[in-house]
């Protein structure tokens, strides 16, 4: 179908027709370069939203102890119930759901902390990696608490940027010592915290070193975990309620608390809140969807109106054409060869040109909502296949009427 | 050649209808040189439209070289209209991007000829209309009696058995008409079949056969001693 011969009539058709090759070629290419953009921005758009409510998306599930209330198996009610490092594994060994991020706590009560002459009463808390994650702890210097830490039970600590103004205003306190309950801590790491000044007058300690040195054998204060981020609210919510379930029941067969007892065990679940972030964020994906077959659309109008004029104004030719003998398959054959091969080497162009901008570009875009704009390159490509089949068909049907009128008629047009 | 019987066609235009041609007979032979005349809007355009095969009529039938031409589908007529058929027309029709030898080989091409033969064959045809130093113009580039012999020599390209000419001399000079003619009659001599509609005297005088038509149907037929359009030029 596609012969040499026709090849070089093709050829030779776009060569001689510069300027509306050029302007059929210029629409497509910046047709799919503003489309590849659009698609690219949109999704650094979703990037940049499902960040910013990632956080807050995720569920955290914290587990505190209370007094029983019921007596069980012959303990008495109102007996206090203690977590230990036991309890965290039994969590996390037998837990049906993939948790995201998960540490047990031990705070001390460590009276005052002090650096040099300067001093201040601060919650010290002993802590897992994870802990900077469900707490949304921001490094701002140095580092966070990390696993060979609590490994090798290092008296390390990380403060509070409200801690580190109090004790050490200006002064670097990386390397720098701190006295908890007569024990030197170096400072590794200082964190800001989106809670605010009250949560960055914390310290964190490796909860290794805080059982070992303030004598808590493997108590432990509390847990918390988090699940990560589901489809949509509804598996959230589904996932959620099962873990906090199937926890509360382990739990309450290993430290032997009536199963109906409700003061022995605070499971605190707020995954309720995060019910509207997944709202907002479904809404953004339907939202994008809409833009990105709304540009699509225009396209496809774009091209096809090109494709409508040029089989217009080539209506002459194609009289004269059919006077010289040209069957009407041959003139279709030429129009759609030609209209295909400029659309797709013009097209390649602007998907080209628009990877490559975005590619070197779209990594510095790190504004508040827009993150990373980048497109898949398969969707390109097809969206690209997508508008040279529609210049195609676009091509087609003109091509076709133009093809088959009486030759008498398309010699008539001016 | 050509034979015709009864041939009508009416024009609708809306809820009207204008009847163009009323029943015209007649017959060409083989090596003939005729004139169709007649004033303007008698249907000399119409009828030869019609037996080039880019209009259809209503009514009637034609023969073309033994081959009745009725209800052909489109490939079949477009390969008639290639094999049969040489179109000369009066606004010239070359298309526009295309060089004076490409317009010629045009033909040549939609029968499938490969490109090196079409262009020694199309570049023969320009050095028979005089205009192979012209090869490689463009049609704007020429003026309109070279445009008019670009288009004879695309007419001649596909070796047809019958030329049509509708008024090929209305958008020249005398002088140039002349000539043109005297090329129209050397090609006629190499016995060549042609019809030519013209409105002119002086260019029917050079063929052999002037048709007059008078509101669609034939007054005259006659045949006439040809005029050597040489003398005139
Ligand atoms: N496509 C058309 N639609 C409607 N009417 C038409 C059409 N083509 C021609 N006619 C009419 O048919 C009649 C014959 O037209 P035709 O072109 O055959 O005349 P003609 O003899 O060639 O005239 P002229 O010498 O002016 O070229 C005219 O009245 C014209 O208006
Ligand atoms: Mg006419």
């Amino acid at each position: 179908m596609f012969s040499l011969e026709r090849w070089q009539e093709v050829f030779e058709t776009i060569s001689k027709n510069k300027l509306r090759t050029f302007l059929t070629g210029f629409s497509v290419a910046s047709g799919i370069f503003i489309l590849v953009i659009l698609l690219g921005v949109s999704v650094g758009f979703q990037n940049g939203i499902e960040s910013q409510f990632q956080n807050d998306a995720e569920n955290i599930i914290n587990v505190y102890p209370g007094r029983t209330a019921l007596s069980f198996e012959g303990f008495n009610k109102g007996r206090r119930i203690q977590l230990r490092n036991e309890d965290y594994d039994v969590v996390l060994e037998n837990s049906k759901q993939e948790i995201e991020f998960k540490s047990p706590m031990y705070q001390i009560f460590a009276g005052l902390i002090s650096h040099g002459n300067n001093s201040g009463n601060y919650r010290v808390e002993g802590v897992l990696p994870d802990y900077q994650y469900l707490e949304k702890a921001d490094i701002i210097q140095g580092r966070f608490i990390n696993a060979n830490d609590n490994k090798t039970k290092e008296k390390y600590a990380v403060i509070g940027n409200r801690v580190k103004k109090d004790l050490f205003q200006d002064e670097s306190p990386l390397g720098k010592y701190i006295q908890v309950s007569g024990l030197n801590f170096k400072v590794v790491g200082v964190f800001t915290d989106p809670g605010g000044d009250r949560e960055e007058t914390r310290i964190y300690v490796p909860i290794s070193t805080a059982q070992i040195v303030f004598g808590a054998g493997t108590d432990i204060r509390s847990m918390g975990f988090t699940l990560p981020k589901e489809e949509n609210y509804e598996l959230a919510l589904k996932q959620s309620n099962a873990f906090a379930a199937q926890m509360e029941r382990l739990l309450k067969i290993k430290l032997q608390i009536d199963p109906k007892d409700e003061s022995a065990l605070f499971i605190s679940n707020n995954i309720e809140n995060t019910k509207e972030i997944y709202v907002l964020i479904s809404a953004m994906q339907v939202f994008f969807w809409g833009v990105g077959i709304a540009t699509l659309l225009a396209g496809i109008i774009g091209v096809s109106n090109i494709m409508l004029i040029i089989v217009k104004e080539r209506t002459k030719e194609i009289g004269i054409r059919k006077a010289l003998g040209a069957e009407p398959l041959s003139i279709v054959g030429m129009i759609l060869h030609e209209s295909i091969f400029v659309t797709a080497i013009s097209g390649l162009f602007g998907l080209i040109f628009g990877l490559v901008l975005l590619e070197i570009v779209g990594p510095f875009i790190e504004l508040d909502f827009i993150k990373n704009p980048s497109v898949n390159f398969s969707i390109a490509v097809s969206t690209l296949l997508l508008l040279i089949a529609a210049g195609a068909i676009a091509g087609f049907f003109p091509a076709w009427r133009g093809a088959r009128i009486k030759p008498i008629d398309a010699l008539r047009d001016e | 050649m050509i034979e015709i019987k009864n041939l009508h066609k009416s024009y609708k235009m809306g809820k009207n209808s204008l009847h163009v041609l009323k029943g015209i007979n007649f017959n060409v032979e083989e090596g003939e040189l005729v004139s169709i005349m007649g004033s303007s809007g008698s249907g000399k355009s119409t009828l030869l439209n019609i037996l080039g095969m880019l209009d259809e009529a209503d009514e009637g039938s034609y023969t073309l070289d033994g081959v009745p031409i009725k209800n052909l589908n489109e490939k079949l007529a477009a390969q008639y209209r290639n094999k049969f058929l040489g179109f000369i027309f009066q606004s010239f029709n070359l298309i526009n991007y295309k060089s004076a030898l490409d317009n010629v080989a045009l033909p040549l091409y939609y029968q499938g000829v490969n490109r090196s033969e079409r262009m020694e064959r199309s570049m023969a045809y320009l050095e028979k209309v005089g205009l192979a130093a012209w090869a490689h113009h463009k049609p704007n580039e020429l003026s309109g009696g070279q445009k008019q012999r670009v288009a004879i020599a695309r007419a001649l390209a596909s070796d047809p058995k019958v030329l049509l000419a509708d008024e090929l001399t209305g958008a020249l000079d005398s002088k140039t008409s002349y000539e043109i003619m005297d090329l129209i009659q050397q090609i006629n001599d190499e016995g060549r079949t042609i019809l030519v509609v013209t409105h002119e005297e002086d260019i029917a005088q050079m063929s052999k056969r002037i048709v007059n038509l008078k509101d669609g149907v034939i007054i005259d037929d006659r045949k006439i001693t040809q005029v050597r359009a040489i003398q005139n030029v």
